[in-house]
């Protein structure tokens, strides 16, 4: 069935679907992290009995969702081996020393305290669970920052040199930690993190309140996903902005490519809003543009000249469309969420907040943009750093492994397959978990469940309301 | 000089913390492979509770091997992965079943046997392809300049096979001996009565291994038969024999402790016994752990961090595993 294609093409095709499938949970997972302890210190500080019920309802939903992440991470980690040995062979040195430091600093601090947060507060304390709790939200952001740093690396790689067998080796660990383009793509990344997991939950919560909008545990997570969205997106912008501005110093071929700029423009160059690009003819079809408004934002200046894709050999030239229309749909998100968090500010100035259907289902519509937005940031980064993967330095075609195309073919229809089942039924299970009500939870004193234990083993009957709740939950 | 020792030590750090997947995950992949031979949904509950909390560290020992091995020996890496390219891809199309199964089979009752399934067959590919890379690897990899030069099925051969039941039916005795230590009553029993068949299993698939492996290589067969180092080799098999006493011993006395700790003991002294066929290559027969080696900068850097964190990684593992110490409660579990 994927018989005429390379083992390049297909290897590629197979990186590009495990990690977008990998990088959904974690773009959930790190973000419900921090909600979950924020809802749990809440609830420790007020003792309002609402921040605990979203709590667990939220804790559930997390589980699931860090599961799947595990394991498609999992994945992840030997397909570098598997597929490009020969990068792996070569940027090893450096990227898998950051890759090293993100199991061991990272990964074990997740999954150690994982346990006690998700089974252990009978036994630990409500103290400990709390440390717990952060504990896996600090592992998940600092998981992003190593993994970040070695995408990073092979953007804009910094403080290597090469030895006599090819081989990239490491000369200044700062310089290679903190390259270029490290700091600008782990802010945008955590803030999407964030976005994306304020959009779920303001949906669900949205969801909820159009069924019965006097519930308090709904008005309660609408309430907080639309704060964390009128502050994020605007965060979330500008540091998009600072970013292309970073990209266009050290990968300038990238943000031809975003911008659709097949030709240079010596005196200001215009932002093209829509258009088809047409790669043969090398120009971009009807045009929608807005005159030197892309130097304006490039380079602070209306009439700053901008280089097009003509001053890059074609051989290093990224594929155009796929570029430019990932990042207008990125971009294109950014704004509708914009829009959403200030018509939601709006409400909650008029006191209209849980009043309004419109603007709830707008939210439960938006619910899935974060997902849709991140994988169109990371089609821009990944695909515009093509013909590359070490960019400017290793070429894509030579870090491929000696691999048959049949064997890549076949693992690749079994991950197409196996991926859609197993995560397919793992979105379901999470869509029914939050078409469930949070109301089901109920109105119970948690902070009366009986003495706390330190030590041993919990009777039985202390769990008794506990497995009532769940078996709610999950009605 | 300095290059060298560097190299060594981080050859034994990889392979401390491949024979600590073995111990750890060894027996929850067991579990899932006892799974099918218990019916009862009650015990099948139990059964995985007992590991619900501490599996996902446990397998983050396998990231570390993979990773660690990744980021020291980068030629070892890519060499082997390519190898191994069919067992190591169902291994992890096995590890993707297994783990989700942990949330999956909580959330449905209609498609509950399925994720048992899911379980227990993704458990059961994890463990055999496991054996077989171990196999594959045992037997040899062809290499050429920096890469592998030999076929996509190489790794197939009646000894991989072997080497994938063994560790199969391993896992179970580490699997039914933990079960044995964690649970209650009937079900302990009926674990209990599992632990024998297995590993009785294992130790004829250990005899079978040792004896097939010396005659693979010359190099391995004068590490094992040739004085001098047959002298310290023969330990090996004495105390084997001693663990395997002690097993029988402790299963017989319907012990719980004992029969667990003799298990991993007996992986333990299979692995060292490994380790002595494969000293000092890393990939053989040709790749040593010198020529592997990342540069030292890499070596250097990597190791700053390990020797900190790892200890702290051993001390939380051990305080979860104490939090959570003791036999389940078959009426606890969060789900
Ligand atoms: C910006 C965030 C981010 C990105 C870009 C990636 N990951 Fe990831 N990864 C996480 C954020 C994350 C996380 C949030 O930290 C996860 C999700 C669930 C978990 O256990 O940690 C995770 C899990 C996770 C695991 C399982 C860890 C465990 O056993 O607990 C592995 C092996 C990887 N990842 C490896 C990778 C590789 C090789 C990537 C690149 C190709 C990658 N991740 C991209
Ligand atoms: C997690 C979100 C990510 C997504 C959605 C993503 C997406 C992609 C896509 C679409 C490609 C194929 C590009 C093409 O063939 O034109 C690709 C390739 C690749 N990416 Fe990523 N990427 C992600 C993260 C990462 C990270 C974090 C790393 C590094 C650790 C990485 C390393 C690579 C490598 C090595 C390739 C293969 C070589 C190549 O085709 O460039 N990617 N990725
Ligand atoms: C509307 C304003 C936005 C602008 C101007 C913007 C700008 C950018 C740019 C220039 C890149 C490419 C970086 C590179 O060269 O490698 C990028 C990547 C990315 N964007 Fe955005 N972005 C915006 C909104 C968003 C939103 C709303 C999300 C998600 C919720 C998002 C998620 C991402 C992700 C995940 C990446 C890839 C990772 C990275 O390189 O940081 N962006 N963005």
């Amino acid at each position: 069935m994927l018989d005429g294609f390379s083992a390049e093409v297909l290897a590629r095709f197979q990186f590009a679907f495990t990690v977008s499938f990998h990088i959904i949970f974690p773009a959930f997972s790190i973000g419900l992290a921090s909600y979950l302890a924020v809802l749990n210190a809440l609830w420790l500080r007020t003792g309002n009995d609402l921040y605990r019920i979203l709590f667990e309802y939220w804790k559930k939903l997390f589980a699931v969702a860090f599961a799947m992440g595990v394991v498609s991470g999992i994945v992840m980690s030997y397909q570098f081996g598997t597929n490009w040995s020969v990068f792996s062979d070569r940027a090893g040195p450096i990227i898998g020393p950051l890759m090293g430091y993100e199991v061991l600093s990272a990964f074990f601090l997740e999954a150690g305290f994982l346990g006690i947060m998700l089974f252990g507060r009978e036994r630990v304390g409500n103290g400990l669970h709390m440390v717990a709790t952060a504990v896996v939200a600090f592992g998940t952001l600092l998981s992003a920052t190593w993994i970040l740093s070695v995408n990073s690396w092979m953007q804009t790689p910094a403080g290597f040199s090469i030895n006599e067998v090819g081989q990239f080796v490491p000369e200044d660990w700062w310089a290679i930690v903190f390259n270029p383009s490290f700091p600008y793509r782990l802010l945008h990344m955590v803030l999407a993190a964030y976005l994306t997991t304020a959009l779920v939950v303001g949906a669900v919560g949205a969801l909820h309140l159009l069924r019965d909008k006097t519930d308090m545990a709904s008005r309660k997570m609408f309430s907080m996903a639309m704060w964390m969205l009128i502050v994020v997106t605007p965060l979330q912008i500008a540091a998009g902005d600072f970013h292309g501005i970073n990209t266009l110093e050290h990968q300038p071929a990238k943000v031809m490519a975003m911008e659709g700029h097949y030709d240079s423009h010596p005196d200001g160059a215009p932002l093209i809003l829509f258009g088809i690009p047409d790669p043969e003819e090398k120009r971009i079809d009807y045009a929608i543009e807005i005159p030197k408004l892309s130097s304006l934002i490039l380079k602070h200046d209306l009439n700053a000249p901008l280089d097009g894709l003509d001053t890059i050999p074609d051989e290093d030239e990224p594929p155009v469309a796929i570029v430019f229309w990932s990042f207008r749909v990125m971009v294109g998100l950014g704004f509708a969420m914009l829009g959403l968090g200030g018509w939601a500010a709006l409400q909650r100035f008029r006191g209209r907040l849980y009043e309004s259907p419109m603007l709830h289902r707008a939210a439960l519509v938006m619910g899935p943009a974060g997902f849709v937005a991140v994988l169109a940031g990371w089609i821009t980064t990944e695909v515009g750093r093509q013909p590359f993967t070490v960019y400017g330095m290793l070429r894509t075609s030579d870090s491929l492994a000696p691999v048959a195309a049949p064997a890549v073919a076949a693992s690749l229809m079994a991950f197409i397959v196996v991926y859609f089942f197993v995560f397919g039924a793992g979105t379901y299970y999470l869509l029914r978990m939050m078409n469930g009500s949070v109301k089901a939870i109920g109105k119970k004193r948690f902070r009366e469940e009986g003495p706390i234990r330190t030590s041993g083993i919990t009777p039985a009957g202390q769990y008794s309301d506990k497995k009532e709740v769940n078996r709610n939950v999950r009605a | 000089m300095f290059g060298l020792e560097l190299s060594f030590i981080w050859a034994g750090i990889i392979a401390f913390a491949v024979l600590v997947y073995v111990v750890l995950d060894g027996f929850d992949l067991g579990i899932g492979i006892l799974f099918p031979l218990t019916k009862d949904e009650s015990e099948r509950s139990v059964m995985m509770n007992s590991v619900s909390p501490v599996w996902d560290g446990n397998e983050t020992w396998l990231v570390l091997g993979g990773g660690g091995l990744f980021a020291v020996f980068p030629l070892a890496y890519s060499v082997v992965m390519p190898a191994l390219y069919m067992p190591i891809i169902l291994m992890l199309l096995g590890l993707v079943f297994r783990g989700v199964a942990f949330e999956y089979r909580w959330r449905t009752e209609r498609w509950k046997p399925l994720w048992d399934m899911a379980f227990f067959g993704g458990s059961l590919t994890a463990a055999l392809c496991q054996g077989i890379a171990l196999g594959a690897l045992v037997q040899g990899i062809e290499i050429e300049g920096r890469a592998y030069a030999g076929g996509w099925w190489d790794w197939l051969t009646p000894f991989s096979i072997l080497c994938g039941v063994s560790v199969a039916v391993g896992y179970a005795m580490l699997g039914a001996t933990w079960l044995n230590l964690k649970l209650e009553g009937r079900i302990q029993r009926h674990m209990r009565s599992l632990a024998w068949p297995a590993a009785i299993g294992t130790v004829i698939c250990m005899v079978l291994v040792s004896i097939w492996t010396p005659f693979l290589d010359n190099v391995y067969f004068a590490r094992w038969f040739a004085w001098p180092t047959a002298g310290f080799s023969v330990i090996v098999p004495v105390l084997l024999a001693a663990v395997v006493a002690g097993l029988f011993f402790g299963l017989r006395r319907q012990q719980e402790m004992r029969p667990f700790l003799c298990a991993q003991a007996l992986f333990v002294l299979g692995f060292i016994g490994i380790g002595i066929s494969f000293y000092p290559h890393i990939v053989p027969p040709s790749l040593t752990i010198v020529d592997a080696a990342a540069p030292d900068s890499s070596l250097w850097f990597a190791l700053v961090g390990t020797l900190v964190l790892v200890p702290m990684i051993l001390a939380y593992t051990g305080y979860a595993y104490w939090v959570f110490r003791g036999k389940i409660d078959p009426s606890e579990g969060y789900h």
